[in-house]
């Protein structure tokens, strides 16, 4: 079933338009919808000995007292929890050990990301700079509370009270922990105008504090989606069919049902499940199953025939993106041209945890625990299915075992199945979902397959003067809720990401977009476009420097001589990489360079790499980020380190092909992830900067494939214009 | 019926004998702490100890395990656990933690083995763990730096 979204309304807001924005915009956007404390919480609470309370919608201050972050954002593993409660704690001069974090309740009147609109989700690498004011004004506003309080009761001056390490006292005597005051904290008004401290002031801000998430993923108790365990719960694994886009029309259950453990068998609209008393009865009998399947509507090339479609189109003008210049007539003065034609494989994102949910229906609605990372659409799409209103839909977050993107789906396709599910059953028993591998790696929603065409005009003395660039590709937003978010003119945004808003100077540049059509669903996969665009937009800088004999660092600098903060992080990677000093080239050894912007981010890496003639090591990557304020800069490097082991394996060997529509890989042996022999020493640099911050969940990602690339077109002399690079590495 | 001794403490199980361990620990016995990650020995997210060494419980039966000391996630103790889950935990090796039971299970069983790994060791004894996170590099460190404090 297609679920109808266009009751939700969203806001046209351009995520780029934020980023590029947002200190100029933060105090209106973030006092609309800023609710630091609410008064109904309050009219709720009649002191502590009724145990935990709720002073406000952000905070949770314990009689023990730990404060508890109530987390508006999903935890996928990018830090955001240990990083949100950094900003309260600060401003609420919190003692760290004491801080904690939950997940919010779905409520986009309280807890909607400011970028999206009314809308509660984690994404786009937001996070951080969509709470920047707001987290740190709920901590401000606490601690105004806390000292109103103390004053009132110790009847003494405000001013003289000092409030360290979750403790306020006051130089003649007075002393009370949060936990001893909170209950009066409450009862006084929240204030209006609140200051936050100047970044001299700051105490966490800027160091590094410990994970609020490590002590539970170190000892198995943390709790994922996949861990809930509900009374009288079945477990859902479900048959989809070889081909996208084909639909179930019949099934043979007879001989999943003489299954041990074996429940139900049920068709939904996508394929059938089969119910099971535990999760290895469900995958048993969805095996056992034989399914019918109506292929008339399903994508049933292969690659290559998508491919040479691809080529098709890119031979005939595209949907022109608003560029600069005079891109043809920059080319007509060219002296040479340089043209490449670049394709980027389909990759699936195969987070560690596959997917999963439980649905549990009751007699006055339903309830969802799932790794949710758009709370607003999951939780429609379940209230749609279920033919109830989306608020009797209560949605419980909990951490997921990795994302990158797949979580935040638009059209929520597992929760959709689990509503199917559930409904099918007529809600007798709560239903836990649980994908298989082959079910992530064949189960579509996939970076987009595409392909560049890009064209460079270049001066006698080398200058650049024109650049054509042309993408073919599927939109990811078109048909999504989030269309009006990013299509503008028939062009999706993200197609041409990293492109269109290159930071290097080009005057005479010209992009345009063929959107491509599949059954083949596609989705963000971490950085998104710039997961293509980061590699086709370095390679060419590389080939340009070659082709006009410059350094590739000094090419760079030249074309970023606007930009001081793309520059210094270019500098700064080659300063820390040695990029000046000789590199023994020749004897196996490359070094290659890449930089790229995104989300705001400032990525710029350096990769030595040693080869064989069949195999490849990269040995080492010095990389240094420019992200603002680096709020964690413990959690920034961890960051890069992981998206530097993210991108390896896609940049050498991940793919999904389709052989006659079907997926050619099904789990981690032929979508092999980066393994641990093969991940290089890392050194991560931060630029110190006072700049709102930006996001780092993502924009590690871009950088690395190029910086690989051009390291071995340094060692060898061959270029790779097509991912993955097929390299082997050393066993 | 099939005994099972896990954290030593002894359970009875209706299952099937070909029943995977995973499915007996995560379902049965609810200790949610051991992840199914691939289901085929590929990525080392379900691994727990057999008689102290590394098992991938996705890929044994329960028949297999009767007899058998199995040793989760929940269920480690003693200093090379401790010094191991203490190095994970002061260099925020973390990010999403969906591996990482089955990379300290496999981490305890390397240092069980070897005291003092090289590099080259860690390779070899962490080769069947996959983290999609990319925390390699401080896994690598963890490893280093628990050697260290059990030495
Ligand atoms: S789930 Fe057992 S090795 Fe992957
Ligand atoms: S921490 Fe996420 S898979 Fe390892």
């Amino acid at each position: 079933m297609r679920v109808n979204l266009a009751t939700l309304p969203f806001f046209d807001f351009s995520r780029r338009e934020f980023l590029k924005g947002a200190a100029a915009t933060a105090g209106a956007f973030v006092l609309g919808a800023y609710i630091p404390f609410s008064r109904e919480a309050f009219a709720q609470e009649q002191g502590p000995a009724k145990g935990p309370y709720d002073p406000n919608l952000f905070l949770k201050i314990e009689i023990d007292n730990s404060v508890t972050l109530i987390s508006k954002h999903f935890e996928m593993g990018q830090g955001v929890t240990t990083g949100l409660a950094t900003l309260v704690a600060e401003e609420l001069d919190a003692d760290w050990s004491a801080m904690r974090f939950a997940f919010a309740p779905n409520d986009p009147a309280v807890y909607n990301n400011l970028v999206f609109g009314p809308v509660m989700g984690t994404g786009g690498s937001t996070s951080m700079a969509e709470s920047w004011e707001q987290a740190r004004k709920v901590g401000a506003a606490a601690r105004m509370m806390f000292v109103g309080a103390a004053a009132a009761k110790w009847n003494v001056p405000a001013s003289g009270i000092k409030v360290e390490m979750g403790v306020i006292s006051n130089g003649s005597g007075h002393r009370a922990t949060f936990g001893e005051l909170a209950a009066d904290a409450m009862k006084t008004p929240v204030p209006t105008e609140i200051v936050l401290k100047p970044p001299q002031q700051w105490q966490l801000i800027g160091t590094r504090l410990p994970r609020l998430d490590s002590k539970g993923k170190t000892t198995g108790t943390a709790v994922f989606a996949g861990d809930i365990r509900r009374p009288g719960m079945l477990t859902a694994v479900v048959r989809r069919p070889e081909q996208f886009g084909a639909k179930p029309v019949s099934f043979d259950a007879s001989e999943a049902k003489k299954l041990a453990g074996v429940v139900d068998v049920v068709q939904i609209s996508r394929g059938v499940a089969v119910l099971g008393t535990d999760t290895w009865a469900a995958m048993r009998g969805c095996d056992a199953l034989k399914v019918t399947w109506d292929a008339s509507a399903a994508e049933k090339r292969s690659t290559s025939e998508i491919l040479a479609e691809y080529r098709q189109l890119a031979g005939q003008p595209g949907l022109v993106a608003p560029g600069r210049g005079d891109a043809a007539a920059g080319m007509a003065r060219a002296a040479k041209t340089l043209e490449a034609e670049f394709t980027l494989p389909y990759l699936a994102h195969a987070p560690m945890e596959p997917l999963n949910c439980t649905l549990e229906v009751h007699g006055d609605g339903a309830e969802l625990w799932s790794g949710c990372q758009l709370q607003s659409i999951d939780q429609l799409v379940t209230a749609q299915v279920l033919g109830l209103k989306p608020g009797q839909i209560k949605i419980h977050t909990l951490l997921g075992g990795g994302s990158f993107g797949r979580r935040g789906n638009p059209m929520a396709d597992w929760v959709v199945e689990v509503s199917e599910i559930a409904k099918a059953i007529k809600g007798r028993a709560p239903v836990h979902l649980v994908w298989t591998r082959d079910d992530d790696i064949k189960g579509g929603f996939y970076r987009p397959l595409v392909l560049h065409r890009v064209k460079v005009g270049l001066a006698a003395n080398g200058t650049i003067t024109a650049w054509q660039h042309r993408v073919v590709g599927q939109s990811i937003f078109m048909g999504t809720p989030f269309e009006r978010m990013a299509v503008k003119n028939g062009i999706d945004a993200s197609t041409i990401e990293g492109v269109i808003d290159t930071s290097y100077e080009l005057t005479d540049f010209a992009v345009d977009v063929h959107n491509a059509k599949s059954p083949v669903p596609v989705l963000w996969w971490r950085s998104v476009g710039h997961s293509h665009t980061g590699y086709v937009m370095e390679t060419v800088i590389d080939e340009i420097a070659q082709a006009t004999g410059k350094d590739p660092v000094a090419l760079r600098l030249e074309l970023l001589a606007k930009q001081p903060r793309d520059a210094a992080v270019v500098r700064l990677v080659a300063e820390k990489a040695g990029w000046n000093r000789p590199f023994p080239r020749g004897k196996g050894r490359g070094r290659g360079f890449a930089y790229h912007q995104s989300f705001g981010t400032r990525v710029g890496m350096v990769a030595e790499v040693s080869l064989t003639p069949e195999t490849v090591k990269i040995e080492r990557i010095v990389a240094a980020v420019d992200c603002g304020v680096a709020i964690n800069p413990d959690v920034v490097t961890a960051q890069i380190e992981g998206a530097i082991g993210f991108a390896l394996s896609t940049a050498l060997r991940n793919q999904v092909t389709l052989r006659e529509g079907v997926v050619e890989q099904r789990n981690f042996d032929d979508y092999e992830p980066t393994r641990m022999r093969e991940m290089p020493e890392v050194e991560v640099h931060i630029v110190g900067s006072q700049e709102w911050p930006s996001g780092i969940g993502e924009p590690g990602v871009p950088p690395l494939a190029p910086a690989i690339g051009n390291a071995i077109f340094a060692a060898t002399g061959k270029r790779f214009r097509s991912l993955p690079m097929g390299l082997k590495t050393l066993a | 019926m099939i005994t099972l001794n896990v954290n030593g403490e002894s359970h009875q199980f209706d299952v099937s004998p070909e029943m995977p361990l995973l499915w007996a620990i995560r379902d049965k016995l609810n200790l949610t702490g051991t992840k199914f990650g691939c289901g085929h020995a590929m990525c080392g997210a379900c691994v727990v100890h057999l008689d102290g060494e590394a098992a991938r419980s996705c890929s044994i039966m329960v028949g297999e395990a009767a007899g058998k000391r199995i040793t989760t996630i929940e269920g480690i103790s003693g200093p090379v656990a401790e010094a191991v889950t203490h190095a994970w935990q002061s260099l925020d090796v973390v990010q999403c933690g969906y591996c990482q039971s089955g990379q300290i299970m496999s981490a305890i069983v390397l240092l069980n083995e070897n005291k003092n790994p090289t590099d080259e060791d860690i390779n070899l004894g962490m080769e069947g763990n996959i983290c999609r996170c990319g925390t390699y590099v401080r896994i690598r460190r963890a490893i280093h730096q628990a050697a260290k404090a059990l030495a």
